[in-house]
């Protein structure tokens, strides 16, 4: 791996033009001086760890835009979830087309006139695919300003300085701006080589967010502030009951209330449109409606029917030799985790217009590409026809890569003429949520005389995450047979064990359920490393010791290995017990960024309280290290709230807590006073970021738990009580 | 129902249900948007905002126990262009991850020093009970002692 300044298969890559500006309408505008289209085709990074940039095919794309005020909006095919993104992507564009980072203004782009990402935004994947393609693109563009300058002043375009946004030579200047203005032809030269990572003013620097002062005074920026002129309100109605569908509804009353414009009866669901939010809801609550409720499901039934030895079986890793169950000397620990639910802030909604068979949607989602589909599919009409608009999200995590209620405001916009506006309530949130599904573990080992382990198996059953994915295919889940989420972390990673196994179960559950940030990895790596510590304390051997002792050499071992050690030390780690405290050790590989945490955690009156967390995580290169160590305290405190505070349940066929409160959630108080983060850049690219410090914290809990208690909590979340 | 209220220093009257919730008149009728729904339930503190300088959480707060009375939403936290202390420190942590629950949190701390200039981590933990999923709880906390520290300088 390499931090290339080459191009990579220069012959093979290239960029797209869509001839004449005029044909956009972007001049008739006037604001712009330039709309540089282009598309470019799979890109790929074979060499990196990460998946490649998948843009969208065969329509002409655009990247970047200078206005008149020579600022460059930068047009991102991924959007802002709260994960630094935009931020990324500005220093690195700023740093290949010597611009001031103040000069750019990143957006999601549209897909009227944007290239999007097929592949989403999500997987922490952001940075880690896009730092190629965009240095390169950025200095294409570089070159492109410097002939069209070179032009214009009658000079050598070589002679050419940049800086930013400015070009000088020859004791003459020129904006890019000027540069640009008047440009028909946009044919671009080959991409230039990129500039020695050593000349980079923003890559590399823990700058602050670029969104920083939108977020602090409060600027309409998020899907729930989106408004469209004229627009109405709505409510919808969707089942509650697990299973359940619509039999009948009498709105009758609720037509008559006060606002009501319209009650609407599609397909599964109840729209009712208003004047105003207060007045929908209202007329909601007075909509009778009956469902038809096939099975009452139970947590018991629920649990019957999800766990290892039941649906489909899939081995997805094996090395060496099998345990037989009950053999001798193997022991079996078994593990579960609960359903989860995402629980962002801002709700899922959209609003949509539907005029003259043409449809605009703004909402938060992290799948343009795919809402702008299923609203043409609900609609009827050809995706061209569908222009989404993607707004800053009020969190992600995972939750908004099936956003198809957009096509719900769409056909309610539909019925009444006007634009309409929507949202879930919070109670539908939790009760509709696309979950984290519960999963059931059991790891099976076999030690050698010295206590060390000689066999590690993981068996997992979990319900769909990647399997009936909006993302992918429908029949991803039959010819990948394994679901790749659900594996996220689910494999041994300690590669020098003699006999090591991973086998999954998989089953699709009677709800929703799909990706909830890190996927498999949080309750997968709970399982195994909650079992390698057990085995550690049971040979009576240090347990980062016990890891190390399995760990082989090859590059990736030896990442790990680092990771592992210099989380130790930096925490001073150490497994004795001093009174209501102790640390808990814990480490995990996620889409090729490893990780390992120390955590101090003190139990006073069952109250499980983590002091301090220190984490190791080797991500590569840090294009923003600030917003990387974000990422790592934010991920922490969510494992803290998955691990030890949150579940949802079912009762009576229905799922619940249906408000935060009841669903329990870290809060201020449960939330470490002291987050001690070190990057290591084991690589010189970009690697995911967003959710691998998820892996280990779960594990290093329950670790420090069992020293402090003598009890081994195999049980998210974890509690005393 | 006609009701006459303060926002952010200037006189507003607005005719609505009497029980429209004071978020929904801020957000919809006055088109101000940097108070947030969450939860509808006072469950989550997005919607929090200040009536009298209390920190009230306006989903549940009925427009008409706003007449005569002084709110102050995120847009007016600040004077002019000039970012309050909590503001000024928010920036400094760079705390926003999505940014989303923010605001909330902004005004809950803002009446928070008003009552106690210098909160310990124990008034902190009692005292901001809002809900950030993004969990920038760490930054937050760090946040909020510097905001004290600048509102003790400037005062
Ligand atoms: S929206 Fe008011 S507390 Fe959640
Ligand atoms: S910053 Fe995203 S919910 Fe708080």
């Amino acid at each position: 791996m390499s931090n290339n300044t080459k191009p990579k298969n220069k012959s093979r890559r290239r960029f797209f033009l869509k001839a004449g500006l005029g044909t956009m309408g972007v001049l008739a505008l006037g604001t712009y001086v330039f709309r540089n289209p282009m598309r470019r085709k799979i890109y790929e990074l074979s060499e990196t760890l990460v998946p490649p940039y998948n843009g969208s095919g065969t329509e002409a794309n655009l990247w970047f835009e200078m206005t008149k005020e020579n600022k460059l909006i930068f047009h991102s095919p991924k959007v802002e979830m709260g994960q630094g993104t935009f931020t990324g992507f500005a220093q690195i564009v700023a740093d290949e087309l010597d611009l001031n980072i103040n000069q750019i203004i990143v957006k999601a782009a549209e897909t009227d006139t944007g290239i999007i990402d097929g592949m989403s935004t999500g997987g922490s994947l952001s940075i880690a695919s896009m730092y190629q393609p965009i240095r390169e693109m950025a200095a294409t563009m570089r070159e492109k300003i410097k002939l069209e300058a070179a032009k214009k002043l009658s000079i050598d375009a070589s002679s050419i300085k940049t800086a930013d946004g400015v070009l000088t030579a020859e004791g003459k200047i020129m904006t890019y701006a000027e540069a640009l203005a008047e440009v028909t032809d946009w044919s671009l030269p080959d991409t230039p080589e990129l500039r020695p990572f050593s000349s980079y003013k923003y890559i590399g620097k823990p700058i602050p967010r670029t969104d920083l002062k939108a977020k602090i005074v409060g600027e309409p920026i998020f899907g729930m502030d989106a408004e469209m002129p004229d627009m109405l309100h709505a409510a919808v109605i969707r089942p509650e009951h697990v299973g359940s569908s619509l039999k009948s509804a009498d709105t009758s009353v609720a037509e008559k209330m006060p606002g009501v414009v319209k009650v609407v009866q599609m397909d599964g669901w109840i729209g009712i449109i208003a004047e105003s939010f207060p007045q929908a809801l209202a007329a909601k609550n007075k909509v009778k409606v009956e469902w038809d409720i096939p099975t009452v499901w139970t947590e018991q039934s629920l649990r019957d029917y999800l766990k290892i030895g039941e649906g489909d079986k899939m081995i997805t890793q094996k090395s060496g030799a099998e345990l037989e169950e009950g053999g001798d000397g193997v022991i079996d620990l078994e593990f579960t985790s609960p359903i989860g639910a995402h629980a962002q802030i801002e709700p899922n909604g959209a609003v949509a217009h539907y005029k003259d068979g043409k449809v605009t949607v703004k909402l938060s989602t992290q799948v343009i590409g795919i809402t702008q589909k299923q609203v043409a599919e609900a609609l009827n009409i050809d995706t061209e026809n569908v222009n989404i608009i993607g707004t800053y999200l009020g969190g992600g995590f995972g939750r908004r890569l099936d956003t198809n209620h957009a096509a719900h405001a769409a056909l309610m916009s539909k019925e009444v003429g006007k634009p309409v506006k929507y949202f879930f309530t919070r109670k539908e949130e939790f009760q509709n949520d696309m979950f984290r599904p519960p999963t059931h573990h059991i790891i099976r080992g076999k030690v050698d005389n010295n206590g060390q382990l000689e066999a590690l198996e993981h068996h997992y059953a979990s319900g769909d995450v990647a399997i009936n994915a909006a993302l992918f295919p429908p029949v991803a889940g039959t010819v990948l047979g394994t679901d790749v989420g659900a594996m996220r972390g689910g494999n041994i990673m300690y590669k020098n064990l003699p006999n090591y196994r991973a086998v999954q179960w998989h089953r699709t559950l009677p709800f929703a359920t799909s990706f909830w940030r890190s996927l498999g990895l949080l309750a997968n790596t709970f399982a195994i490393e909650s079992f390698i510590d057990e085995m550690a304390l049971k040979a009576g051997k240090n347990p980062v010791e016990y890891r190390l002792a399995m760990l082989g050499d090859d590059e990736n071992q030896q990442r790990i290995r680092k990771v592992i050690e210099e989380c130790a030390s930096k925490a001073n780690y150490n497994d004795k017990v001093s009174g209501n405290k102790a640390m808990g050790f814990a480490a995990s590989i996620d889409a090729g960024s490893p990780c390992a945490q120390v955590v101090e955690v003190s139990i006073i009156d069952n109250e499980i309280k983590v002091e301090k967390v220190t984490c190791v995580m080797d991500c590569g290169l840090a294009v923003n290290p600030d917003q990387v160590r974000a990422q790592c305290e934010g991920s922490i405190i969510m494992g803290i709230s998955a691990a030890v505070h949150e579940k949802m349940t079912i009762k009576d066929g229905r799922l619940f807590p249906i408000i935060y409160g009841p669903y329990d959630m870290a809060l201020m108080r449960n939330s470490p006073k002291e987050i001690d983060v070190h990057l290591i850049q084991g690589v010189d690219v970009p690697l995911p970021v967003g959710e691998p410090p998820l892996g280990p914290i779960g594990a290093a809990i329950g670790n420090a738990i069992r020293r402090i208690t003598g009890k081994r909590l195999t049980d998210l979340p974890m509690t005393l009580a | 129902m006609k009701i006459t209220f303060n926002i952010n220093g200037k006189s507003q009257s607005v005719d609505v249900d009497e029980h429209t919730p004071l978020l929904w008149v801020v957000r919809d009728v006055l088109n101000l948007k940097g108070t947030k729904f969450g939860c509808g339930k006072a469950a989550c503190g997005a919607c929090t905002l200040h009536v009298d300088g209390e920190a009230v959480r306006s989903c549940s707060y009925p427009i008409k126990f706003a007449e005569g009375k002084e709110v102050t939403t995120i847009e007016g936290l600040g004077e002019g262009d000039n970012l309050h202390p909590v503001q000024q420190a928010w920036m400094e942590e760079i705390v926003p991850q999505c940014g989303y629950c923010q605001p909330g949190f902004m005004m809950a701390t803002a009446a928070l020093l008003e009552k106690i200039p210098n909160p310990t981590d124990e008034d902190i933990d009692n005292n901001i009970v809002n809900i950030c999923r993004c969990a920038t709880y760490y930054r937050m906390r760090k946040a909020i002692h510097r905001a004290a520290e600048i509102k003790g300088t400037n005062s």
